[in-house]
């Protein structure tokens, strides 16, 4: 970790923040949802684009379903849902909101969108019945999966972890590679080597680099 | 359209970990600015038609306006993020980049880490009292004034505060002021040995 170097980390809750990489990422993933109005005619005019716009709007039609990436969803929704309806996607749904509240320390959250809490806070935003049940849900999993987080990212000294964060989305992943550090750091003062000035971890990245381009 | 380009910029920026600063991306920029102006000159054109009259046409103007602002989003999250790391790197380098790093910035960038230096640089000289404090050494808490060192490549004769020069050859161990090392140590060039 280059440790003057500080990212703009995602936003929490039901804001994003905008300068985020990971809120950025975490909003391109796709949700369900439905066209409201008809709009065939478009697809005659779409004709005079740049070519990929044509894509996206020739499945425009009335009740047609689709897929699009949160950010648009975001930017289509109106309360009078005159132009899009969104759906949740399955993993926010009753069945495996059941999943959840049985054992969530057995799902993989990585293979269920690797942005399970971003982006079940940002649906949110969008006024569904189910809402209350789903901010429950997703509050639920952290308290049941953080216990695991935290006793593996303090136990786990020099060793190879990759099973250990294998099934745990991003957030829990930040939280994991914090945990990492508190406990390295603690080794590093233990040994006393609190007070060593070592060469900048920004600067070994940079030398392995200009050695790996030199060579090939 | 919707954004790729921008949404490209901003995974390699994301993968680059550790604060590594890769090559800007100036033919990407420019492609994602075009794709913005493109977007807007249609919008432009739609919105007068659709005031006298074409209400079916406000679906795509809203959609190629969520496209622009996405795409601005992902440009100004791209810049905004090389920054942070320029930045650190004139705290984990120092005042000098080495040219291979120099290479990756846009000529904005340079003249943007000039000035945060001098910003900088101002700033040191004010706190402190008459010499000012440089911020950036001891970083981590001093036990001693002098350190063990040793090197790790050869960089040639260096000279200490009262007038002597050592040569800094590989795998020779020294005995010298910490503050002189510092900069040397976190470089990368010599290694702080610890009795």
């Amino acid at each position: 970790m280059a440790e003057a170097y500080f990212p703009v980390g995602p936003g929490l809750g039901m804001e994003e923040n905008f300068l985020s990489l990971d809120d950025i990422l975490m909003s391109q993933e796709k949700l369900p949802g439905r066209a409201e109005s008809a709009l065939p005619r478009l697809a005659v005019l779409m004709g005079q684009g740049a070519g990929s716009d044509n894509f996206w709007l020739l499945s425009f039609l009335q009740g047609s379903k689709l897929e699009i990436p949160l950010w648009l969803a975001k930017g289509l929704h109106d309360s009078k849902r005159r132009i899009i309806s969104v759906e949740l996607p399955k993993i926010f749904r009753e069945a495996w909101r059941t999943v959840f509240s049985a054992d969530a320390n057995v799902v993989d959250l990585h293979k269920m969108g690797p942005y399970y809490y971003g982006f079940g806070s940002q649906l949110l935003n969008f006024e569904n019945p189910e809402n209350p049940e789903i901010a429950q849900t997703i509050l639920q999993t952290f308290i049941a999966r953080f216990r695991r987080i935290m006793d593996s990212s303090q136990n786990a000294y020099n060793e190879d972890t990759s099973a250990l964060v294998a099934r745990l989305d991003e957030l829990e992943r930040a939280l994991f590679q914090v945990g990492q550090k508190g406990l390295n750091d603690f080794q590093c003062w233990e040994k006393g080597q609190a007070s060593q000035i070592t060469a900048s971890s920004l600067v070994q990245n940079y030398g392995k680099r200009k050695l790996a381009e030199v060579d090939g | 359209m919707a954004a790729e380009r921008g949404l490209e910029l901003v995974r390699e920026l994301h993968r680059a970990a550790g604060g590594h600063l890769p090559p800007f991306r100036t033919e990407e920029m420019r492609q994602a600015l075009e794709e913005m102006r493109a977007l807007y000159e249609r919008n432009q054109a739609d919105v007068s038609e659709a005031k006298s009259g074409r209400t079916d046409l406000i679906f795509l103007i809203r959609f190629r306006h969520c496209c622009l602002l996405r795409n601005q989003r992902c440009l100004l999250a791209y810049l905004y993020d090389r920054l942070l790391r320029i930045r650190a790197l004139r705290w984990e380098y120092g005042s000098v980049l080495p040219n291979t790093i120099q290479f990756h910035m846009s000529a904005e960038e340079v003249e943007w880490f000039n000035r945060y230096k001098k910003s900088l640089a101002t700033y040191m000289r004010s706190v402190g009292g008459e010499e000012g404090l440089d911020l950036t050494q001891d970083i981590k808490p001093p036990k001693s004034l002098y350190i063990e060192v040793r090197c790790l490549k050869d960089h040639g004769e260096f000279e200490i505060d009262d007038g002597t020069t050592i040569l800094l050859k590989k795998n020779s161990q020294h005995f010298l002021p910490r503050w002189k090392c510092e900069q040397l140590i976190r470089q990368g060039v010599l290694e702080h040995v610890l009795s």
